[in-house]
């Protein structure tokens, strides 16, 4: 590699540094708006336009704020696992194509490499857990290797559907293989597992487990302060940002839009950015509208649910790959697949009994004072 | 061993819960009680009779016109002091409504136990409403001071009820709009369904009281059993749950705040015009005596022991309140379950601690 070529690549990834921030601080007033909205509030409107300096004045708060180390902890792991959580979220968008040729390198392995390094950043979940020397942190930290651990597999699945739908690991082909149809038509079930899983892997609701602020007070973050929790908050938002910008690439096509070109780098950079957009705040809508599950629930729902559903979905991939069925048939196989989990979960809700006939007024002609 | 409180998010104030964990299964609790003592009853002792309705306003500090009805009425008792009309539909109408907002925020803080953080908002805003109306009436948002021995403070402005018909319909709106939100949801109904189940007799042996009683199938209601103030002339049911378990606690609540607004309509319509407050001295010096009265809070029974020796103080006021006993099931309920669902559980008793540790 020449020095040139060096310099380029440095370059780069400040360049992706400064826009990720930026997006970061973007995702933090979006969601504080739309949930705001979602809750009938205004959200943060007194900084800047619009609330639109408010971001920034977090940043700064943050940043201004003492960081406090506790008398108990490791301090070497203390301070290392903000950095192990942040760098390989990071490592991820070297090769995520914005648009056509907008990457930093696109490499042939590209999805291999990003599943793989999307999974380095439990170790820092853990050890930041373990370091902290706090009780509720030690908990999330398990809870959130367990949750991660299992979620990774559904997403790993429906990601080698698409694989051997493009026949390759190169997101760029895996785009361009979309451009007469969008995965999510063939995958619906690979578009649940993944988004499901990716929502799992984030640590959102409602799948917030592992920080659940009503039970773990914040989990391995309990002790963080300042500019390291900062780093936290970064990764998270990042991760968040990469699951739906990989839903966009795997499953919405990417860049490509119905009439407008696919090779213009402008037009390209705008189609994956609201897309990407949108995903996101269908994360944020089911922030502000679900409860969270509890961890057993949690593991069941990975292990009994989304697993055998990924792994049908991957051999009836195979299955229609081999005898060349249309692809309008693997997309209805598809479908059905996933309409009927959702039927089959309805149906054991309906059978079971309805909430609402174990409360019910009493009525003294109908039983002594104390019936039971 | 993970000591939950007195400084945590969700343990409804300053409650302390220390529990032994096995990973994520709960194995065994200690709860500790007294944190926010301060002794309220001892201090009841040095007051004037009219100034400790003050101090029972700040024992459940969620239900105060309901505390001050208790008390005041075991002073009434004691005093065989006869009470206007007008001023009893006036103070069931305002405990009805201080039930409603109690429920509310139980409905709301239930939600953020359970992860959902939006059904706070929602009912925070219906509260609001109720407080102001309380503002309105009582010149107060929380501590009223409102009800009086002999009736209460002064008459209800003149559009009281206008704006408590209109009241009444927004809180409808809004309270099935939350309820639409969070009740029949997958998820929360896989995290309440079949948790913390406590049996209707255990419910009794541990002296439970009120909605968390009622959720395992009694209806005991001493608004019913033992009507007081005018309760007997209104027609409302008692919610009952069947399983005692953290939904039924839940869902009676958010019925029993649909009856209470029942009950208001029907006081609004019957409120007779008259005086609100039957002269009484300001140093009451009660006959020599004791007394025990009880009312059903928003949490359940509240009692008020009373002991006069024939001096302008109390000699002895015992208070029994609902969240108190209450909390005594909590061991049994928590034991076995996991960290989260003590979450859940330790909410669905909604206790209020300023009423626990007195």
């Amino acid at each position: 590699m020449s020095l040139l070529d060096l310099l380029k690549t440095i370059s780069a990834i400040m360049g992706m540094l400064t826009v990720l921030s930026v997006i970061v601080l973007s995702l933090t007033l979006l969601e504080r708006k739309f949930i705001g909205r979602i809750q009938m509030r205004k959200g943060p409107n007194r900084v800047g336009p619009f609330g639109l300096l408010q971001p920034v004045a977090d940043a700064i708060k943050l940043v201004a704020k003492e960081d406090i180390l506790p008398t108990w902890v490791d301090k070497v792991i203390y301070w290392v696992s903000p950095l192990v959580v942040f760098i390989p979220t990071f490592m991820i968008w070297v090769t995520i194509p914005v648009a056509r040729d907008v990457v930093i390198r696109n490499l042939d392995m590209g999805l291999f490499y990003i599943i793989a390094f999307s999974v380095l950043s439990i170790v820092g979940l853990i050890s930041a857990g373990w370091a902290s020397a706090n009780k509720y942190a030690i908990i999330g930290g398990f809870r959130a290797a367990a949750q991660l651990i299992s979620y990774e597999i559904p997403i790993i699945l429906s990601v080698l559907a698409i694989a051997m739908l493009a026949g390759s690991l190169n997101l760029e082909r895996i785009v361009d293989a979309q451009a007469t149809k969008p995965y999510i038509f063939l995958q619906p079930l690979g578009a649940f597992l993944f988004l499901c899983g990716g929502l799992a892997e984030l640590g959102r609701t409602p799948f917030d487990i592992h920080p659940a602020e009503s039970e773990v007070v914040g989990g391995p973050f309990v002790e963080y302060s300042g500019a390291h929790w900062s780093v936290f908050f970064l990764a998270e938002y990042i991760n968040t940002f990469a699951i739906a910008a990989l839903t966009t690439l795997l499953f919405l096509g990417g860049w490509l839009f119905p009439g407008l070109p696919g090779n213009v780098t402008a037009s390209g950079v705008l189609v994956f950015l609201t897309k990407t957009y949108l995903v996101v705040l269908v994360i944020f809508w089911f922030r502000g509208t679900y409860p969270r599950l509890r961890i057993d629930q949690l593991m069941s729902l990975g292990w009994k649910v989304l697993v055998p559903l990924g792994f049908i979905n991957v051999v009836v991939t195979a299955v229609a790959l081999k005898t060349e069925l249309p692809e309008i048939i693997l997309g209805l196989i598809s479908f059905v697949i996933l309409a009927s989990t959702f039927w089959i979960i309805s149906v054991r809700m309906r059978t079971a009994p309805k909430p609402e006939y174990t409360v019910r007024l009493y009525d003294p002609s109908l039983e002594g004072l104390n019936a039971r | 061993m993970v000591n939950m409180g007195p400084q945590h998010p969700s343990t409804h104030g300053v409650f302390r819960m220390v529990m032994a964990v096995d990973g994520e299964v709960v194995v065994d609790v200690e709860p500790h009680i007294g944190y926010l003592h301060r002794g309220s009853e001892k201090l009841s002792e040095n007051e004037l009779y009219v100034q400790v309705v003050t101090l029972f306003d700040r024992l459940d500090y969620i239900s105060n016109l309901n505390n001050e009805m208790v008390f005041c009425r075991s002073v009434e008792k004691l005093m065989g002091l006869e009470i206007p009309e007008r001023a009893e539909y006036i103070r069931v109408i305002l405990c009805e409504l201080n039930r409603v907002a109690s429920h509310l925020l139980f409905f709301g803080t239930f939600g953020l136990d359970a992860g959902a953080m939006t059904p706070v908002m929602y009912t925070f805003r219906e509260r609001e409403k109720i407080q102001s109306m309380f503002e309105m009436v009582t010149g107060a948002r929380m501590m009223h001071n409102y009800i009086r021995i002999g009736g209460v403070k002064n008459d209800v402005p003149e559009d009281f009820h206008r704006r408590m018909h209109e009241l009444i319909a927004e809180l409808r709106k809004g309270i099935d709009e939350s309820d639409k939100l969070l009740s029949f949801n997958e998820i929360f109904l896989a995290r309440t369904k079949g948790i913390g189940v406590i049996s209707a007799d255990k419910a009794i042996n541990y002296g439970m009281t009120g909605p968390s009683l009622r959720a395992s199938g009694i209806p005991m209601d001493i608004r019913k059993d033992e009507p007081y103030s005018v309760y007997d002339r209104f027609d409302f049911g008692i919610p009952i749950g069947e399983n005692g378990d953290c939904w039924d606690r839940y869902y009676v609540r958010v019925e029993e705040m649909r009856q209470s607004m029942k009950i208001i309509e029907q006081a609004l319509d019957q409120i007779p015009e008259g005086s609100t407050i039957t002269p009484t001295r300001l140093v009451l010096r009660p006959p020599k005596g004791e007394v025990y009265v009880r009312g059903e809070n928003p949490r359940g029974e509240l009692g008020v022991y009373l002991v006069s020796d024939g001096a302008d103080r109390p000699y002895r006021v015992k208070v029994r309140p609902p969240s108190f006993c209450n909390l005594m099931a909590i061991k049994e309920l928590i034991k076995g379950t996991y960290v989260a669902d003590s979450v859940v559980i330790l909410g669905s008793l909604d206790i209020v601690l300023g009423e626990v540790d007195r």
